[in-house]
């Protein structure tokens, strides 16, 4: 009943190498990602989330770069399909089986062909502030189908029937006319989802949502995200969403990756991780989050003592332990806790649940 | 109350038709402020954005008010027109002094507004764009005690290490610059400033906004706790709703430069008399995975009312999911529909709108 495996990432570290020291932005995160799922990563500002998301695609920003790890992407048998794409004809030889194959996205050139041909197609990704990511002097039709162009052989006519039609699809009243309009002439509720627009533009098997609606009202957050999983449901792509924002994974998450200081805490199911975590990291951001309808009769938040360390200050052992309020000296700031499996798809990086 | 006369304008009972017994620190009566649109070589006014149109709302003495609404609905300018750090359209700002009585601050000069600059104060959203990066923490929490001539020397900086003692900070810190302190720590400096003179009414906009999660409950924590300390009233200005609920006593919702509607929070949150109040708290999305199936979402239509050229009539009509004839052509009036809760709609009685239940505490 589990669907097949899209993404594996194996022991990925992403490190900066800066003059004032080498931060270890992501170190060590191990997850799945399976295909029409959504996998939501949720952590503070620092985890390491939209680094791990940037590795995926290979662009990680300079100085930082992959040292360590494996990312496989199990192509799906419909993108590695002959025909499509302009890469796979030269290379057809190697892809000719029937069975998926698997690439190491992580050992691609950061500037190949090969990441450049997947980006966009098999895997695509929106941005938290869409007016930064958008072109401001470009138009809306002209960077649609400046993708679906690159990356299958429509014409001029089609790629731009195409692109209205997608708009259409994203809610976006009168396509045929927006084609022509630049991004600052949109709102940015009409900017994320002309961003969505682009980014399916070549039904990609991946969508990596990076805080696609920290910028935008609760309204329009509503509509953002009842959007996604109404495309989910039709285009079938596994959905990445990155966020902070615990109420946006408890609405979307299949499964839920928590993150703290570039390394996973505890990875599982939705619902056990908001009914049964296990982490001291994620039970204590759950008790600090104001709750509607719950909050107002309690006097006070439970807050997390101490703040997020300095990166180039790392604790020694578990990044969370100075945090803990289950700290156990001699033992948390010596070993770097592993990971414990609890289940299938379910681990958590604490020396608590070491011996069962 | 009776009313006082100052700088000629008369300040009679308080809005809303609140009983004048209550003490009331700031009444706030059909304020206006509009941004010119100009255009052209000669810079000509063509138009003008209405940020705030008209609202009248009051705070009392040790509340926590809060101002609720998307981007772009006011309440971010009308918070900066009770700190005079705008000029008003129209409208007056009356604030009670040391000595009971109401004085509008609408229309005093920046020299006779000095005295109340230091009884009406500020917390920013921005943690790093609201410190001065050249200025070590003592110079920022110290300059409004020393350009209001409260202390210099030593008892500045004893004035100083007690604020930041106060707030969470080690005052040995007060000669490093903002630059060598986290986010958290950053807004817990802007605080300190904003205590320093110790004001009666702070005025917070977004102040946990640009925070992480765990920190930001410590910050709600402390804003809490400086209030009993203190006695402080606070105007509370944020887009997010369980913030707004946590720490509000009575909120103003706001939509294109109105109020829409004005409650007690929890009669507010759990009955909501405007469906742009209704669908508001809807779109807050649930920490509850559980929950998922269970709530009817309200997804509303289109995008919020352009300020510069709103819609005819109630000016949320065109994205109401009850709207009727009379909606797109009266403007309906801020209206009494139970005790103390005022909304702006034409139905606000026939309609049974949704709130948020009270649930259960999570496992």
């Amino acid at each position: 009943m589990e669907s097949p495996v899209l993404i594996e990432i194996k022991n990925l570290k992403t490190h900066f190498f800066l003059d004032e020291g080498t931060v270890q932005a992501v170190n060590g995160v191990d997850f799945t990602i399976h295909q029409h799922k959504t996998l939501c990563v949720v952590g503070e500002s620092g985890c390491g989330k939209s680094v791990t998301a940037r590795s995926i695609l290979q662009i990680v920003d300079q100085p930082g770069r992959i040292v360590e790890g494996e990312i496989l992407y199990h192509r799906p048998d419909r993108l590695s399909a002959a025909g499509n794409g302009e890469w796979t004809s030269g290379e057809n030889g190697a892809s000719g089986s029937s069975s998926a194959e698997i690439i190491d996205l992580a050992a691609l050139d950061p500037r190949g062909r090969e990441i450049r041909a997947i980006r966009g197609q098999d895997i695509s990704m929106i941005f938290q502030e869409p007016m930064t990511s958008l072109s401001p002097i470009h138009t809306v039709g002209n960077q649609i189908t400046e993708a679906i162009k690159l990356h299958t052989d429509m014409l001029d006519d089609e790629a731009d029937e195409h692109a209205v039609e997608l708009l259409r699809r994203v809610g976006i009243p009168r396509p045929e006319e927006r084609l022509d309009t630049y991004p600052f002439e949109l709102s940015g509720g009409m900017r994320q989802r002309v961003m969505i627009a682009m980014a399916l533009s070549c039904n990609p098997a991946l969508l990596i949502a990076d805080e696609p609606t920290t910028a935008v009202d609760v309204t329009t957050q509503a509509q953002i995200l009842e959007l996604l999983e109404e495309l989910q449901d039709e285009f079938g792509m596994a959905i990445m969403l990155i966020t902070h924002d615990l109420g946006v994974v408890a609405e979307m998450a299949d499964d839920v990756v928590v993150m703290y200081l570039g390394q996973v805490a505890e990875r599982g199911d939705v619902d056990s991780i908001f009914h049964d975590p296990k982490h001291p990291y994620t039970q204590s951001l759950l008790k600090s989050i104001p709750r509607l309808g719950v909050s107002r009769n309690r006097q006070r938040l439970d807050s997390i003592r101490g703040m997020v360390p300095d990166p180039y200050n790392r604790p020694t052992g578990c990044m969370f332990g100075p945090r803990c309020d289950h700290f156990m000296p001699g033992r948390c700031d010596a070993v770097s806790p592993p990971a414990i499996p609890l289940g299938p798809g379910r681990e958590v990086h604490c020396l608590l649940y070491e011996d069962e | 109350m009776s009313a006082q006369s100052t700088n000629g304008s008369e300040h009679a009972a308080t809005s809303n038709g609140t009983a004048a017994a209550e003490n009331v620190l700031l009444d706030v009566r059909n304020l206006q402020k509009w941004f010119p649109i100009t255009a052209g070589f000669f810079r000509r006014t063509v138009g003008h954005v209405r940020a705030v149109d008209d609202i009248s709302f009051h705070v009392l003495q040790g509340e926590t008010l809060g101002l609720v609404g998307e981007s772009g609905c006011g309440k971010t300018t009308a918070g900066r027109c009770i700190l005079r750090a705008y000029d008003l359209t129209g409208g007056q700002i009356f604030f009670q002094d040391h000595d009971g009585k109401m004085v509008d601050l609408g229309p005093l000069t920046n020299n006779e507004m000095k005295p109340y600059r230091q009884q009406v104060r500020m917390i920013f959203q921005d943690p790093f764009n609201s410190l001065n990066p050249r200025m070590p923490v003592i110079d920022i929490v110290g300059d409004p005690l020393k350009i209001n001539r409260v202390a210099a020397g030593k008892a500045l900086e004893d004035r100083v290490a007690s604020l930041l003692a106060r707030v969470g900070l080690r005052p040995e810190y007060m000669r490093r610059y903002p630059h060598a302190f986290s986010g958290g720590e950053r807004q817990r400096i802007g605080i300190a400033r904003a205590l320093a003179l110790d004001p009666r009414l702070v005025v917070a906009d977004e102040a946990v906004s640009a925070l992480d999660v765990s920190v930001r409950a410590q910050i709600l924590n402390l804003i809490k706790d400086l209030q009993e300390e203190f006695n402080l009233t606070y105007i509370f200005v944020s887009h997010d709703l369980s913030v707004i609920e946590y720490i509000c006593d009575r909120v103003v919702v706001m939509y294109v430069g109105k109020i829409v509607e004005v409650a007690e929070t929890e009669e507010l949150f759990a009955q909501p008399f405007h469906p742009y109040t209704e669908a508001l708290l809807s779109a807050v999305p649930n920490p509850d995975p559980r929950m998922r199936q269970q709530k009817d979402r309200i997804v509303l239509e289109g995008d919020v009312a352009d300020p510069a050229n709103p819609p005819s009539g109630c000016y949320f009509h065109p994205r109401c999911r009850y709207v009727q004839d009379q909606c797109s052509q009266e403007t309906p009036e801020l209206r009494e529909i139970a005790p103390g809760h005022f909304a702006a709609c034409h139905f606000a009685e026939e309609l049974t709108l949704a709130g948020v239940t009270a649930s259960g505490e999570l496992g």
